[in-house]
């Protein structure tokens, strides 16, 4: 147990010790956490619209005011001279074409249905999905509002509507979405790169060969190593937190302290990973390729950018060993949805083992001898 | 001199695929001997060295280390051995007084005992100036002899030296030198490999290894008698030779 201590000393020495290693832990991730969390948005926001009017009737240009009135569509004229359309979009000048035909507004009067088209550009299948629902809603409304002008005149027509509310994130902030979520993988990268390198470095630099030839047992290395790591992990938490809370004011409806227990056994169980790689890599290079293996994948998996719900069955059982998966789920409920323990009881669960086996590999793999 | 056996191996073999870098040595060291260990660069010293500090599992023989089995009780080995390497292996980034508390504290030494070790090494080896100033700025003379200080923290029986004067000027070699007889002379047993063949000299026994295998072992004095030679030099030199010709006779 002291030899623990003294292990634990010498590492927070290194550390603090190190004029590069320091600011890279602190002020890196803050610098991303800002830059990601207010840049990669999902968000559609402007969507290029070009009407093509055959009508150019009263009815027409009411529609084409309604659909340039949307804060979210930007109306694109098109030239004079050519009434090709497509060739705009083939352009990418404009990301949907809608047709008024001839007769618009004569077909409604005569409840002849008259049809509009809409000719979506799908390369970028958010971007057309989201945009073509943005102007359907404008068309129907519209409807809606004609038909109510309309039947004034003869009987009433009863209308469904749907009014819909954004619960845990009213306002629909993808700041608050994307912060929370990116605070806990900076989190988990940043600990399991650390202690990958951190352990092959001594192997680089034969420090871990005297190590190796006192009586110091497996674990007590692996834990000497781990601990400071941890502290290291959520101290970087806590400061991602701040600034997180001065930058976006992300709501903390949830314990935070939950958070950070949770946290503490996921850095536990990244951190036994990054042990164990740096068990089979000989130099830093081996161990950066590993590790930036396992991140990749995490990173794509973890449901930070593409929802896990929405992934096929397989994928989403794939994130089960995926420690950064359960660490965003948890942020996300805990922060946004003031979840409780019994609420991500799961992800707890999974975290735990996931950091029993890790760690319990790293001592089992790692070598006194060479 | 009391003749109790501190080493003792028997045909130890390290294989690498075919290769076998050491190749079935036979030795014993008794208490309070310096022990040489010559043979030129890829000649098995550090491979031998490896496998007696447990660093190494040899493919097979036998061996006893302060009286334990090589292979079952390598961890009891480690509480009574020092073990420097050639490689300059304390921590730069530490002072030397950091270094000392640590690998004091890995060996579990107490407290008290780490700050009586850390004041007396610094005053021995002259280095209270530089005593919080990290390793890397203080000269490699300092610095191995530094090392060796930190091996014999935990009065170890047995200090392996993994040709600990590699790149030092003549006078800290002569100092270091001095520091390994007076452990000698507390009773200490010093097993040391080199490749200088004045330092052969120092020892009290010397073996020296061609190619895998022991191709002598005796005092200074009865190896030059036996080549009828004026130094280890020479000896070396012909030994290298002798084993260059049957080799090149058996490729034949």
């Amino acid at each position: 147990m002291k030899r623990l201590i003294f292990l634990i000393e010498k590492e927070f020495m290194q550390i603090f010790r190190n004029r590069t290693i320091l600011p890279m832990m602190t002020i890196l991730p803050i610098i991303q956490l800002l830059l990601l969390s207010s840049a990669a948005s999902n968000q559609v926001k402007e969507v290029r619209i070009s009407i093509d009017d055959r009508d150019k009737s009263l009815f027409s240009y009411e529609l084409i005011a309604k659909i340039d009135a949307t804060k979210r569509l930007i109306v694109k004229p098109l030239p004079l001279k050519s009434n090709d359309a497509m060739l705009a979009m083939q352009n990418d000048e404009t990301d949907i074409i809608l047709k008024i035909p001839k007769g618009f507004q004569k077909d409604f009067y005569r409840s002849d249905r008259p049809e509009l088209q809409m000719l979506v550009n799908a390369i970028n299948g958010q971007q057309a999905t989201v945009g073509a629902s943005y102007v359907t809603t404008v068309i129907q409304n519209f409807n809606r509002n004609k038909l109510k002008q309309t039947s004034a005149l003869t009987s009433p027509i009863p209308i469904f509507t749907i009014k819909d509310r954004s619960w845990y994130n009213p306002e629909l902030k993808y700041t608050h979405f994307m912060a929370t979520g990116i605070l806990a993988e900076l989190t988990a990268l940043l600990t399991i790169i650390l202690s990958a390198m951190n352990v092959v470095r001594e192997r680089e630099l034969g420090t871990i060969e005297q190590i190796n030839v006192t009586p110091i047992k497996k674990w007590q290395f692996i834990l000497g190593k781990l601990i400071p790591f941890l502290c290291i992990g959520m101290g970087l938490l806590t400061l991602g937190l701040i600034a997180a809370k001065i930058a976006f004011n992300i709501p903390m409806v949830g314990s935070v302290s939950l958070l950070f227990l949770y946290a503490f056994f996921n850095i536990v169980a990244v951190l036994g990973l990054g042990f164990l790689i740096s068990n089979f890599a000989e130099t830093q290079q081996q161990a950066i390729f590993v590790a930036f293996f396992f991140v990749m994948i995490f990173i794509l998996m973890c449901g930070l950018f593409t929802p896990i719900d929405s992934m096929p069955k397989w994928a989403q059982y794939a994130t089960i060993p995926n420690p950064l998966a359960h660490f965003i789920s948890v942020s996300r409920k805990v922060l946004l949805k003031g979840s409780g323990l019994y609420d991500i009881k799961w992800e707890f669960i999974y975290t735990i083992i996931l950091a029993f086996i890790f760690n319990f590999l790293a001592v089992r793999t790692y070598k006194k001898t060479i | 001199m009391s003749r109790e056996i501190v080493i003792k191996t028997d045909a130890l073999t390290k294989k690498f695929g075919d290769f076998a870098a050491v190749d079935e040595i036979s030795f014993e060291v008794t208490k309070g001997e310096i022990f040489g260990f010559l043979g030129a660069n890829g000649a098995g010293k550090t491979t031998a060295i490896k496998m007696l500090i447990g660093l190494s599992r040899p493919t097979s023989g036998e061996a006893t280390v302060a009286g334990y089995d090589l292979y079952k009780e390598t961890e009891r080995i480690k509480k009574r051995i020092g073990y420097m390497s050639q490689k300059f292996s304390l921590y730069n980034d530490l002072t030397p007084q950091e270094n000392i508390k640590f690998f004091g504290g890995i060996y579990s030494l107490s407290r008290k005992s780490i700050k009586e070790k850390t004041q007396e090494i610094l005053e021995k080896l002259d280095l209270v100036d530089v005593a919080n100033t990290p390793v890397s700025t203080i000269p490699l003379g300092w610095k191995q002899r530094l090392a060796f200080a930190v091996a014999t923290l935990h009065d170890p029986e047995i200090v392996f030296l993994d040709e600990p004067t590699g790149g030092v000027d003549p006078m800290v070699r002569r100092q270091f030198w001095e520091t390994i007889y007076e452990a000698s002379d507390n009773g200490k047993t010093i097993f040391v490999t080199t490749h200088y063949m004045d330092e052969a000299e120092y020892c009290h026994r010397i073996s020296i290894m061609v190619a895998g295998k022991i191709a002598a072992l005796d005092t200074p004095d009865s190896l030059k008698k036996q080549f009828e030679v004026e130094s280890m030099d020479e000896v070396f030199v012909k030994l290298v030779r002798r084993n260059e010709n049957t080799t090149s006779k058996i490729s034949k």
